[in-house]
């Protein structure tokens, strides 16, 4: 069996665009409207009117100045229509400089608009939202996605309207000059557009294998980068590079495919605009000899014919960049549709200042609605009390500390604290008298300082510094190079477990909140530190009801009340003597067990 | 030129169509001038003298060139395309390679970041260079040479005079290039914290709500928003600047082409056909030379990401196999592993102590070694060595009495198995990540593996159960489930020596005391390494070494150690100090007599 990774592909886009994403995008663009239709106007009516003349210009100068069908040609004449052309270089200078500046400022303002929205939308969500999706997905959503429209918002739409404008000019001015020739040469205008859609749509087809075989090659690369340790360790190397070598070798295949079709695009354009020329030389000629038509205006038609591509090859890459940008539009407002399971009641109070009684009357909850996480609880704490929760994984403990801070609803039951319902305050008034501190203690990019600060960005050095001295946490934190002022890189990598857990302490001390959760940290952690970390919890736990998820039998035991979960269910509750007595205990049982494990 | 010379390896083997893309683009470049100067021929030798026989001729002629200009353009797109594209393939394949050699030492200090941009946004740079943007530079020197010449063939006053213009245009240029690079760069760290923001924010999501930190956050990323949006306004400001000048200037030339070709032909001394094939030469030329700045600016930044790619492939690789390796038989290793006097220094870290020093070990078959410290003690260094992730600075490391740097690398490491601190699982099923070291394993050894290290239970729970997808984009595991995957990795290999480090920090005590039955089952006359902090995890060590800064402190086993004061029974103590008093008297008879 050979080496097989998995990588999750993009979807391949096969639709035409969806038009409902579309009107909710470009509703977007409302509240620059005016700047719109400003910046629309100078680009048409200066930008396009005078490159537009200047052709005009020159047949009027080839035809009236320099070699007039009868008579002498006219210096004067010729200065004064190059006087004019040089005017128009200059209005057309500004036109493009207003242009330029003005989309940029409008389309990247839609784009932070955009993300802004789509920030704050997650931002309300619930953690049934985080947990259904890997951190990486939700990232890509809120940067590359709304990236991927910036071009379209910048340059894309006001171009296009442009261009539009541009070819319609084009086509008014060549029948306006001659509507014979004019008519004769637009007969390539379809035949461009039907080469080169058809063109584009297989070159579109073939950049997106490209892209989606891309994407595996660079999730390979992150991910055997960093598992290049296991990789060594089991000898797995060439086995690696066999398969990286398929894998590379099918995507240059792909590109191989892909570049040799998109090369092929202008050279057929260029050949399909070969029978524009052939009319125009055969019977713009024609038109001289028999006609009286001049050459000043064969020349200006040469360079109009010209004209045509540009907009036509916009307009068409413009066709592509918007199919692109619509799927990501789709996966944009796929987020913005998530509802918060967890939502404010309209009329949410603000939670007064609390003295921490908890109570939870016959809750019931299941995270699916066929597998209940938590079968009808009471529980009533009084403030101060310190709880320790016990039992196994899926027991039901992390669901309990989930529904007191309500990250969830319950299902039936209420829980109230100082005798208010939860779902009856704002998520902020409760949150903020909720501490809890986490297994893995997340460290954001920052100081120390601002770490400790989190929770509270008011709390001055001195009250930081206090924090940390009553965690323990005072003395590494000195002995690092900065101090305080340490920025922590890369999720505080550099910082050990325990010293992580001794910040998330400072910062859960410092924000000094009525009722503190802990989640205890399995994992082990070396002796001087662990130490400090036993210490630190008095200092934390004093004067707050607490709850902690408990995998320490020194914390355990100093409970006011311990509370054995087992699916769901309460099956005992006491202190540690009161549960130990009990014969053929569920705790006793668990107790027991880990001595017997050391002693074995 | 340096750097490609370097690169010569990559694509001189393709120098057929280097050379296609060089002299498709110049043969375009030279036809697409022909086409004014028919102009100028229809115009001067039939419309103005009235004499139409050749005229279809010439047409046809026209029509000819634009089709086999086309036809060069498109030999210079094929060719340019497929030697751009073998470059990106060779130079992908063995940066990958030499990734996958390259030291442990090498990966403590690179950035997972850095690595990747290398082997993306660089390769993609020279995929550019040397397919289009070196033919595109040579063309721009063609271009104005052809182009000079045949308008000097016409009238080389008008030439001369128009040429003038070049350095100007070739000025702002490059002033342009010059003022757009530092934009680049700023907002390309603009974009870096836009992301790290974002990241965080959904990374600690559980941090933020439960500090009600939505606000603050909000604010954070505001602040890198705006920031984001003003370095691309910073952006369109200098393109605001020089674009339309460039224009400007472009235009010019073409207006004082007119003004004196046309005061030239109405004296006499030019032909209106003569000046009609000026001006579609000049504007031929001028339209390169706008794009001047971006093309010494891919020239420079491919120069750049040349020497990046250098710089890793001449990373050395200083762990390699020695000129006569010993390769070992599967069958004969007994395992048996002898650290004597061994000393070592990591790489970069001369300035620190040395991470271990004098350590001596003898772990025959079938022991089972512990290890105990702190934060740098060096028992993680000590595991390193033995896999030869390093080398040692002094003394030596024995495997069945052979220095195992005497060893075939591949050889060695196939009769370890580790689990690292950091359960790394691969982007794939459960299945292929147990059978990671051992394609060719069963599906019988799997789940037999798979159950020996407790994960058959809960993986039979998922959905998909071993076809369940893993890793950063799969199916979310808790730490416990991920430790116990990568054990099953470590135990399919049935490897003469097991080393788990740190390994079983996230599982339940129960879980574990499972796990040590069934090491003790499997590891039977194999050496087993533990590093732990964990009494419960070192417990059944043959010998425990507890180690501080390098320097051994402690040795024994469990009983010897907990009776000696030191840091082995302070940890004891810290671990079980609430153990309950009516336990003890039971747990020490109970070892006594056992």
């Amino acid at each position: 069996m050979s080496r097989q990774f998995k990588y999750q592909d993009d979807e391949v886009i096969l639709k035409s665009f969806n038009w409902q994403s579309m009107t909710r995008l470009f509703a977007y663009l409302k509240p620059y409207r005016s700047a719109v239709v400003r910046v629309v106007f100078v680009m048409t009516v200066f930008g396009m009117m005078t490159k537009l003349a200047i052709p005009f210009l020159i047949s009027l100068a080839i035809d009236r100045a320099i070699d007039p069908k009868n008579g002498q040609g006219s210096v004067p004449l010729l200065l004064g229509l190059i006087a004019s052309m040089l005017a128009l270089y200059a209005l057309r200078w500004w036109a493009q400089q207003y242009t330029i500046r003005q989309t940029n400022v409008i389309g990247q303002n839609v784009i932070t608009d955009l993300r802004t929205a789509l920030f704050k939308h997650i931002q309300g969500l619930s953690f049934r939202f985080f947990d259904k999706r890997p951190a990486g997905s939700v990232l890509v959503r809120v940067t590359n996605d709304v990236n991927s429209l910036q071009d379209l918002f910048t340059n894309g739409v006001i171009n296009s309207v442009i261009d539009i404008a541009q070819l319609i000019g084009i086509v008014v001015i060549l029948l306006l000059m001659q509507f014979k020739l004019g008519l004769a040469v637009m007969v390539t205008v379809p035949l461009m557009f039907v080469v080169s859609s058809t063109l584009r749509k297989r070159i579109r087809f073939a950049w997106q294998t490209v892209r989606i075989k891309q994407s595996r090659i660079n999730s390979h690369l992150n991910e055997s980068i960093q598992g290049i340790r296991v990789t060594q360790a089991f000898a797995q190397e060439q086995e690696n590079i066999g398969f990286f070598d398929g894998m590379n070798r099918s995507n240059i295949r792909s590109w191989n495919f892909a570049s040799a079709l998109n090369q092929l695009f202008g050279p057929v354009i260029e050949v399909t605009s070969a029978v524009g020329t052939l009319i125009l030389l055969l019977y713009g000629t024609h038109l001289i000899r028999y006609e009286g038509m001049t050459v000043g205006l064969l020349v200006a038609f040469i360079t109009y014919v010209s004209y045509f591509w540009e907009p036509i090859t916009r307009l068409g890459q413009m066709y592509s960049q918007l199919l692109i940008s619509m799927s990501s539009a789709e996966r944009i407002f796929e987020y913005m549709d998530e509802k918060p399971i967890v939502a404010e009641k309209p009329d949410a109070a603000q939670l007064p200042d609390v003295r921490g009684h908890v109570r939870f009357e016959h809750v019931v909850f299941g995270y699916e609605s066929d597998r209940p996480a938590l079968k009808g609880i009471d529980l009533d704490i009084r403030p101060g009390m310190t709880v320790a929760l016990v039992g196994h994984t899926g027991s039901g403990k992390s669901t309990f500390v989930n529904l007191l801070c309500r990250f969830y609803d319950t299902v039936e039951g209420r829980v109230l604290i100082d005798g208010t319902d939860v779902r009856d305050v704002t998520l902020d008034s409760l949150r903020s008298q909720i501490g809890i501190v986490l297994q893995d203690t997340f460290i954001f990019s920052g100081t120390i300082r601002d770490n400790i600060r989190y929770g509270r960005p008011d709390a001055s050095d001195a009250e930081v510094e206090a924090a940390a001295r009553a965690v323990r946490a005072h003395d590494f934190i000195s002995q690092l190079p900065d101090g305080y002022d340490t920025e922590v890189q890369e999720r505080g990598s550099a910082l050990s477990m325990g010293q992580r857990q001794l910040l998330s302490f400072a910062r859960a001390l410092l924000a000094d909140p009525r009722i503190l959760i802990l989640d205890e940290a399995t994992a082990s952690i070396d002796t001087e530190t662990e130490l400090r970390i036993q210490e630190a919890l008095g200092t934390l736990l004093e004067n707050r009801t607490s709850f902690i998820v408990a995998h320490r039998l020194s914390t355990i035991r100093h409970a006011d009340l311990i509370v054995v979960l087992d699916h769901g269910v309460i099956v005992e509750q006491g202190t540690h003597q009161e549960l130990m007595r009990l014969e053929n205990g569920y705790y006793r049982g668990l107790i027991d067990a880990q001595y017997r494990f050391l002693s074995a | 030129m340096n750097v490609f010379r370097g690169l010569k390896q990559f694509f001189w083997q393709d120098k057929g169509f280097l050379l296609g893309a060089v002299l498709g683009l110049a043969a375009a470049t030279a036809l697409g001038l022909v086409y004014p100067k028919l102009l100028g021929v229809l115009i001067d030798d039939m419309i103005v003298p009235g004499e139409y026989e050749g005229l279809v001729g010439l047409a046809l002629l026209a029509v000819g060139v634009v089709v086999v200009k086309a036809g060069c353009q498109y030999v210079h797109g094929f060719c340019g395309g497929r030697v751009g594209n073998r470059v990106a393939y060779r130079l992908r394949n063995v940066c990958y390679e030499k990734l996958q050699v390259l030291p442990f030492s090498f990966y403590d200090s690179a950035r997972t970041g850095d690595l990747m941009s290398r082997l993306t946004a660089d390769i993609e740079g020279i995929r550019n260079f040397i397919g289009f943007g070196f033919a595109q530079l040579l063309n721009t020197a063609f271009l104005v040479l052809f182009g000079f010449t045949m308008m000097g063939l016409i009238d080389w006053q008008l030439m001369l005079l128009t040429l003038a213009l070049i350095p100007v245009l070739s000025y702002i240029a490059i002033r342009f290039e010059l003022n757009i690079h530092p934009v680049f760069r700023a907002i390309r760290a603009a974009v870096g914290r836009l992301t790290v923001s974002v990241q965080e924010n959904i990374m600690g999501v559980r941090t933020v709500k439960s500090f009600a930190s939505e606000k603050h956050e909000m604010k954070k990323f505001e602040a890198g928003n705006q920031h984001y949006r003003d370095n691309y306004l910073a952006l369109a400001a200098v393109w605001a600047k020089y674009f339309p000048v460039i224009e400007f200037v472009a235009n010019l030339t073409v207006a004082l082409l007119l003004l004196v070709g046309g005061i030239r032909v109405i004296g006499g001394s030019l032909t209106l056909g003569e000046l009609v094939s000026l001006n579609g030469m000049l504007g031929m030329i001028v339209a390169p030379l706008w794009t001047l700045g971006f093309q010494i600016n891919n020239y420079t930044q491919s120069k750049a990401a040349g020497e990046r790619l250098l710089e890793l492939l001449n990373q050395p690789v200083t762990i390699r196999n020695p000129e006569h390796p010993i390769v070992l038989d599967d069958k004969e290793v007994k395992g048996h592993l002898k650290f004597c006097d061994v000393s070592f220094r990591y790489p970069n870290h001369e300035h620190q102590p040395s991470a271990l020093v004098n350590f001596n070990l003898d772990a025959p078959p079938g022991s089972i070694i512990g290890l105990l410290g702190g934060t740098g003690s060096g028992k993680s260094t000590i595991v390193q060595l033995l896999l030869r992730a390093y080398d040692v600075g002094e003394g030596a490391i024995t495997l069945d009495g052979a220095d195992i740097r005497l060893l075939e690398l591949t050889s060695l490491r196939r009769q370890t198995a580790i689990v690292f601190q950091e359960s790394f699982l691969f982007s794939t099923t459960i299945r292929e990540n147990i059978a990671y070291g051992r394609s060719d394993a069963s599906d019988e050894e799997i789940v037999e593996a798979a159950k020996l290290a407790q994960a058959h239970d809960f993986i039979m729970e998922l959905p998909l159960g071993y076809e369940t997808v893993v890793g950063e984009r799969g199916m979310g595991l808790s730490g416990g489930q991920k430790q116990r995957i990568a054990l099953a990795r470590a135990l399919l290999l049935k490897p003469k020596i097991l080393i788990l480090d740190d390994s079983t920090s996230a599982l339940d005590m129960e879980t574990e005391q499972r796990i040590q039955q069934s090491l003790r089952q499997v590891m039977a006359g194999r050496t087993t390494f533990i590093i732990a902090h964990r009494i419960s995890s070192l417990r059944h060590a043959d010998e425990i070494v507890v180690l501080d800064r390098g320097h051994v402190i402690q040795r024994g086993k469990h009983e010897q150690l907990v009776r000696q004061p030191g840091l082995y029974r302070e940890t004891y103590r810290t671990q079980y100090a609430d153990r309950p008093d009516e336990l003890e008297p039971v747990a020490e008879g109970r070892r006594v007599s056992g």
